[in-house]
């Protein structure tokens, strides 16, 4: 047993850890967005920072050299997301989504071409792509979409329409779960994958509002939209099997801990601020704060770890994903204790505390632990996956 | 980083097992629990002829040469198969101590025979205030014709009952600071000045009032330093806190199992119990705690064993596992039932030891306070 790094990697760190200082810029901390907060102006922040990331090959670190990543090892990996993570660098879930969800996929079942352009893309930081799988009535029973893709000569068409699409409207493209057949005895057998240009004719975006009153989820509608037979990825109607092996290949948000280790940190602080890191029951709250980020840290590094054996996590990650998004509604109600009256006020407020962050955790926890698979499906595969639970 | 166990500790984990759920059936539990003595004589020296009473003793000391994290592995088997007995008081609170702040002399005398089964030790710390703090020892001993004279009443002092010696932390000088003036004395448990009385206990664990009446002991019997014994207690409170944390996750890994085998066996409506939902959260909730415990144990071990400043991590652990250990009992109380509410069944002996352990050695709010002072609050 041995929880130290290796001198090698903590020297990795320091570099990550200074890079990430050097390159993010300081109007980048005065916007200050959560996830699902972004602007126009902090996308762009983010786009020319990831970029930066794709350049030294570390935005994509796992892929291989030849698709713009570094083969990096799992530990390395580790240290590079908590890195990002702690020092707020400008990532967001877009990153995660394309570089953990998408790629792995173009990766194991894209053609060569395929690889050259999307996954090299993603690695580089060069595209975006939105995910689409949601529908109004295919949330998580995902397997019930209904979008068809028609062949009809070198073409698909495709019908239906996407919801929750995040960033579909700075998207090049989506990545898209649609019905090839609709006659399959099991939903599961009839879907399949492509890749699809946002400026194809016939797409058409509505913005959704969400809870932060920001634009980041899109409703996305397909109108006989035709696209060239070569971005179907993998096998015609094998796309829940690939999609399902995207999911499972790195869900675990190895960095969060390391996050909330942030953030816990600028509560300390606050606390020290509003002097009432005396208050006995502050100090309790605040202290079980730093033990579960711990275990949520033990967790990561579990998975972590787990895989640089080549021993496969599946219920671990879901594990993980539950936990720390429970994790993150209780750090937003510790800083409400903390900050009383205060916590309530928008960041605008000249009255308003650690840049309104509390209010706006409030609201932004609301969304992990429901999209990218609800704790509940988490649960559910952590009973039946992991303890061997029967489904019926 | 390597979070998993080497190769030898598979070993000692699969061959504790082993013998245990042999040596120690739920039955032979259940009889220990209800006797006054706690433990069997016959299993303890087969535990001593295993090698495991001396496992952490360096060899000079007839001991094994392993390490802490080998007796994590070990007490996580113990709390496994809920194994009575005075092994956690004579290896945790008496050797380790004598390890590490006993004379040359002292050493030759206690481990070799804790090693091969023969003496059963504890340490005599916490009083009536109930407290794990410098400032909680009031037992005096005063100077007397060169000897030491002890006075006062312990409490809660585990397997007390079946010592053969004590560790009595006693207060040899009042000063301003009350982690100074704090002594350890190995005191013969056979001494006629002390009076030791079974309590009963939720878990049936041994835990004893122990009053020294004028109990005279040479001041050889000194642990380490006149006035300087608080730095060894706190080590040993350390060490003690990850080892009951070795414990229980032992127990909630235990539990967890038992509750999935029965959700997945108990037919109710025409299905196991274990395809509803409910029940699967339940599962899902018990792994997360098991799995959470196991691994800041394990990290706040590592520390220790390493000789690294381990203060919040081992606070973080006992913190977080003795609260998870009762959750998970609570909810495989849920699973079972109604069957679980029977003396006959084993579920409730985890139940208990998770009460007793989350106590033991202070509890989540002490150790929580602990966290928030090493976050510099």
């Amino acid at each position: 047993m041995d929880f130290s790094f290796t001198e090698e990697e903590e020297a990795f760190r320091k570099e990550v850890h200074d890079w990430i200082k050097k390159e993010t810029p300081q109007r980048w901390f005065e916007l200050d967005p959560l996830f699902w907060e972004e602007t126009d102006e902090s996308w762009a922040i983010s786009r020319e920072f990831q970029q930066k990331l794709g350049r030294k090959g570390w935005l994509a670190p796992a892929y291989p050299k030849q698709y713009g990543g570094s083969d990096m090892s799992h530990m390395k990996r580790l240290i590079l997301a908590e890195e990002l993570g702690y020092n707020k660098a400008p990532v967001g879930i877009e990153m995660e989504v394309a570089v953990n969800w998408v790629g792995p996929d173009l990766l194991l079942f894209g053609s060569e071409e395929q690889k050259q352009k999307y996954a090299t893309g993603i690695a580089k930081g060069d595209l975006v792509i939105c995910l689409g799988y949601s529908e109004p009535n295919a949330g998580s029973d995902l397997a019930s979409l209904q979008t068809t893709a028609v062949q009809e000569n070198d073409e698909f068409v495709i019908n239906g329409n996407k919801i929750w699409t995040s960033y579909a409207h700075y998207a090049d493209y989506c990545w898209l779960a649609a019905r090839t057949d609709p006659n399959a005895p099991r939903k599961y057998d009839g879907i399949s994958m492509f890749v699809v240009d946002m400026k194809t004719p016939g797409i058409t975006i509505h913005p959704l509002i969400n809870l932060m009153n920001r634009h980041s989820f899109n409703e996305v509608f397909f109108d006989n939209v035709r696209i060239p037979k070569e971005n179907l990825v993998g096998k015609k109607n094998n796309g829940w099997y690939e999609l399902m092996i995207a999911l499972d290949s790195e869900r675990s948000l190895i960095g969060t801990a390391a996050t909330f280790q942030r953030l816990l940190e600028d509560l300390l602080e606050y606390a020290k601020e509003r002097k009432c890191h005396k208050d006995p029951i502050i100090r309790q709250k605040l202290a079980e704060m730093a033990v579960e980020i711990e275990v949520s840290r033990m967790m990561c590094y579990r998975i972590a770890w787990m895989f640089s054996r080549d021993l496969h996590p599946s219920y671990e990650s879901s594990m993980s994903m539950v936990f720390t998004s429970e994790l993150l509604r209780r750090l937003a109600d510790v800083g409400m204790d903390i900050a009383g009256p205060y916590g309530q006020l928008e960041r605008d407020s000249k009255w308003a505390v650690l840049q309104g962050r509390i209010e706006r955790l409030c609201l932004n926890c609301l969304s992990i632990g429901v999209g990218g698979g609800s704790n509940e499906i988490q649960r559910n595969i952590i009973a039946q996956r992991g303890l061997g639970l029967p489904r019926k | 980083m390597d979070i998993g166990l080497s190769e030898e500790q598979e070993i000692l984990k699969t061959a504790a097992r082993d013998f245990l759920t042999k040596e120690c059936p739920k039955k032979l539990v259940k009889e220990l629990d209800e006797s006054d003595k706690g433990y069997s004589l016959e299993l303890w020296r087969k535990m001593a002829e295993l090698g495991w009473m001396g496992l952490v003793f360096p060899e000079e000391y007839d001991g094994g040469g392993g390490t802490f994290l080998d007796l994590v592995v070990l007490l996580d088997e113990m709390g496994y198969n809920i194994l009575p007995g005075p092994f956690f008081s004579t290896i945790v609170l008496g050797g380790l101590p004598i390890l590490k702040a006993g004379s040359e002399e002292q050493k030759r005398k206690f481990l070799p025979r804790i090693a091969r089964g023969e003496l059963i030790l504890t340490m005599a710390l916490t009083e009536p205030s109930a407290s794990y703090d410098a400032s909680s020892i009031t037992v005096k001993a005063s100077p007397r014709n060169g000897d030491y004279s002890i006075n006062g009443t312990k409490l809660f002092v585990t397997d007390a009952n079946v010592a053969d010696y004590l560790l009595c932390v006693a207060r040899t000088k009042e000063t301003a600071n009350p982690k100074t003036g704090i002594t350890i004395f190995v005191v013969d448990a056979k001494n006629p000045g002390i009076k030791c009385t079974l309590l009963k206990t939720l878990a049936r664990d041994k835990q004893n009032e122990v009053v020294f009446d004028n109990v005279s002991v040479p001041k050889e019997s000194i642990l380490g330093d006149v006035d300087q014994g608080w730095p060894v207690i706190q080590d040993t409170l350390e060490k003690a806190a990850v080892a009951k944390c070795a414990e229980m996750i032992g127990g909630a890994q235990a539990t967890l199992e038992m509750a999935v085998n029965y959700a997945k066996e108990r037919i109710q409506f025409n299905r196991p119990i274990g395809t509803f939902q409910a029940v699967q959260h339940y599962c899902a909730n018990m792994v997360a705690d098991v799995d959470g415990a196991r691994y800041i144990t394990y990290k706040a071990a590592w520390e220790l064993n390493e000789g690294l400043p381990a203060t919040k991590s081992v606070a973080i652990a006992k913190a977080w596992v003795g609260d998870a250990y009762q959750r998970v009992t609570i909810l495989g109380h849920q699973i079972f039932g109604g069957i679980g509410f029977t003396m006959d069944h084993d579920m409730h002996l985890y139940y208990r030891r998770a009460k007793a352990g989350a106590m033991a050695f202070g509890n989540s709010n002490f150790h929580r306070e602990i966290v928030a002072r090493e976050l510099g609050l």
